[in-house]
């Protein structure tokens, strides 16, 4: 662990010392070099100028706001079961996870619960949602390391996930499916078994991921030792989720907290890694998305009977208050602070969501690395784009 | 062996020279576009659980005349603060290369277009100069990933041509010559201890020769694990992003032509050239080193299987390895290659003196 800061604060004397010879000796010039808005490594819009004295990086520094779509606001003028259509679009991958920490907010204010049978359907479809997101995740980092391979196995094995979302909720990418006080409708007929197989394909995805990637020699020297977080500089920077249990930082809000869904009554394992560099943070997230397999599998088994809706009146108002909940979503802390002063709609909320946080790391992490490593750091801190937009 | 004879007709100067010119044409774009089909369509597609292109043709088997139609259709732009000339020229510059190289492999006892004492010499002097054209097309471009790229190019190609020609001296120092026919002529009639069962494919002495030349080959072609000039998850294609139209087809054929003139030039150091490891095949008595002349047509066919087998190598590595950095690349070149193929020929010295 200290050997690995150690290295981390060798490569800022490096990035110090390239400073100094572009001022002062021998006055060559550095260059500023924008990646993105378009670029291929930033999922989307992102745009991160970095200066450059060969291929060292100096300084980095992320601009965000290029597909800012004021979800925050309209909010405002949207009814309160209107708004999982908008935070839908938030984190695109895994769209289902981004309704419920909304919906558990507004449950809180009604002073509503969900039936059993719901909360289990919720926190199944939010497991599914993490693979989806998760193993789309696992594929693109062999693009952004350039191995093309895993990505088409990635997307062929995701596509299965897609569509057990897609028969439960009518939705493949938008489920819009979570109510205040429960669920749209109930599972179809089949589902459970139809998932439980589907289970077993993606634990076979993430065996295959393990040999193609993670044990390849060169993913490793690429990876390993780059990009080092320690656990107090990832806290203060305000990582969550697999950036921050990477750094060898045990929290995973998903045990941590009591929260109307079912993760109480599973059993899991909260992985977390000691070195805190690249390859740490993929493999916390491979070893995720099969303990989320994991906790399908055991959700399926003892999934209650009875109602997915609990008795809400027709017309929902939300009384006044204030209520903050957040989850463990797939790319870390996602949480809702809404403010309802009584109306059908919410006064104001505040969306917290992991991407914003992660990449507010970038400047720290990208000093003094070479423009190789500032995609795949950028790859293993993993931003989805409309999670840092909104 | 003497000037080109076809139905037994001595041919004028002129007409040898226009056959050339077109087989030398043919050599390169007929492997090019096999490879680009075989390899890069259709074997990657598989290995990528999808069917690759199936709507052009049976099978999608005239997808290479529908992508070659379209890049000639395309608008050929030049950005406005280019170098022009140069940013013209790199292309062509770098399938010159292409085209340099094939000039001297033999695909037949008489099926050649040079053959000259210097060949070895030749064939590692000219394939560097593809390096220039990645230069020049990563300078001219007036763009920062381009000029990158072309950094990268020059820094890697530089680092990987030494092993290159290390890896080659085994071979120059058993066949004893440096002319790539008498190094096929030599594997096919040599005997081992002896014994002239099989021949004497340079494989089976200079096996990690042979291996440092593969890597080599893979470094100089810029395929992953080396393709760090082109890395289109970093660079977005490097010095090829400012090119369209069929300045860009230029460096999509030339990669795979290339790729498919190293494999040539491996299987004749190497494997054999145009010849089959068995003592009666293409001799004219069986074991006598008089060569028959139908071994003029059969020779490219053969050449033309080790070709694919080699090729298929590099494709299947290019498909399944992620990229190194630059710097790691460096170090693999100097610190393992370099030492490895400089023992290789001590080795290799000692043992053609001893016996």
């Amino acid at each position: 662990m200290t050997d690995l800061v150690d290295r981390q604060k060798l490569s800022y004397i490096a990035a110090q010392a390239a400073d100094a010879r572009l001022n002062v000796e021998l006055e060559t010039e550095g260059m500023t070099l924008n990646i993105g808005p378009q670029h291929p490594a930033t999922h989307g819009t992102l745009r991160i100028i970095v200066r450059l004295d060969g291929e060292q990086v100096i300084w980095a520094e992320p601009g965000a706001g290029y597909m800012h779509r004021g979800y925050e606001k309209l909010t405002e003028v949207r009814t309160f079961p209107q708004v999982t259509a908008l935070v839908n679009r938030i984190d695109w991958l895994g769209s289902f996870a981004n309704e419920v920490p909304f919906i558990l907010a507004a449950e809180k204010l009604m002073e509503v619960e969900a039936p059993p049978r719901a909360q289990w359907i919720r926190t199944i479809l939010f497991e599914l949602s993490r693979i989806a997101n998760v193993s789309l995740f696992l594929g693109d980092l062999g693009v952004q390391l350039g191995a093309i391979t895993p990505v088409f196995m990635a997307f062929r094995d995701r596509e299965y996930v897609l569509n057990l979302i897609e028969s439960a909720t009518g939705g493949r990418f938008h489920p819009n499916f979570d109510r205040i006080g429960g669920l749209k409708e109930d599972l179809p007929a089949g589902w459970i078994t139809e998932t439980k197989q589907v289970m077993k394909k993606l634990r076979n995805f993430c065996d295959e991921i393990e040999n193609l990637l993670f044990g390849n020699e060169i993913f490793q020297s690429r990876l390993r030792g780059i990009g080092v977080i320690p656990a107090e500089v990832a806290k203060q920077y305000g990582l969550s989720g697999a950036n921050l249990r990477a750094s060898g930082v045990d929290w995973d809000l998903r045990r941590d907290q009591k929260i109307a869904l079912a993760y109480d009554k599973v059993d899991f394992k909260v992985w977390t890694h000691p070195d805190g560099d690249s390859f740490a943070r993929c493999w916390i997230r491979l070893q995720e998305t099969r303990e989320a397999t994991k906790i399908v599998d055991q959700l399926l088994d003892g999934i209650p009977s009875g109602s997915v809706m609990a008795k809400v009146p027709r017309i929902i108002k939300v009384p006044e208050g204030e209520a903050w909940v957040s989850t463990e979503n797939p790319l870390g802390e996602m949480g809702y602070y809404v403010v309802s002063k009584g109306d059908l709609g919410p006064f104001r909320v505040k969306i917290r969501s992991a991407s914003f946080n992660n990449i507010s790391i970038v400047p720290w992490v990208l000093r003094g690395v070479y423009v190789p490593d500032v995609i795949s750091i950028l790859a293993s801190l993993y931003f989805i784009l409309g999670d840092i937009d909104r | 062996m003497t000037s080109l004879a076809i139905f037994g007709a001595d041919l004028p100067y002129w007409a040898q020279s226009l056959l050339r010119v077109l087989g030398g044409a043919v050599a390169v774009l007929l492997p090019a576009g096999t490879i680009v089909y075989l390899f890069l369509f259709k074997m990657m597609s598989f290995m990528q659980s999808r069917l690759g292109p199936m709507e052009a043709g049976p099978y999608g088997s005239m997808q290479l005349f529908a992508e070659v139609g379209k890049w000639l259709q395309k608008e050929d732009i030049s950005p406005t603060r280019a170098d022009k000339r140069v940013f013209r020229a790199a292309p062509l510059v770098v399938l010159m290369s292409t085209f340099l190289l094939v000039a001297v492999v033999p695909f037949g006892p008489d099926a050649y277009f040079t053959d000259f004492d210097a060949g070895v010499f030749y064939m590692l002097a000219v394939s560097s100069i593809s390096t220039l054209g990645i230069l020049m097309a990563g300078w001219s471009s007036a763009n920062k990933y381009s000029l990158l790229g072309g950094l990268r190019a020059a820094g890697q190609l530089i680092a990987y041509e030494l092993p290159m020609v290390l890896s080659v001296i085994g071979v120059v120092i058993q066949a004893g010559t440096m002319n790539l026919q008498q190094i096929v002529v030599k594997q096919n009639s040599d005997e081992i201890f002896g014994w002239n069962g099989i021949g004497f494919p340079y494989i089976l002495t200079q096996g990690i020769g042979f291996l440092i030349f593969m890597i080599a080959v893979q470094a100089e072609l810029t395929q992953t694990p080396f393709d760090m000039p082109i890395a289109e998850s970093e660079l977005v294609s490097g010095y090829m992003t400012e090119y369209s139209g069929f300045r860009f087809l230029i460096f999509f054929i030339a990669e795979f032509a290339t790729a498919g003139v190293f494999a040539l030039i491996a299987s004749i150091l190497f494997l054999g050239g145009w010849g089959v490891p068995f003592s009666w095949f293409g001799w004219a008595p069986a074991g006598s080193h008089e060569i028959d002349n139908w071994m003029n047509v059969g020779g490219p066919l053969i050449m033309l299987t080790k070709m694919m087998v080699l090729t298929g190598i590099i494709m299947w590595v290019r498909f399944s390895y992620p990229r190194f950095r630059e710097d790691q690349l460096q170090r693999f070149a100097w610190k393992v290659l370099i030492p490895v193929s400089l023992v290789n020929i001590m080795i290799t010295a000692v043992l053609k003196v001893a016996f």
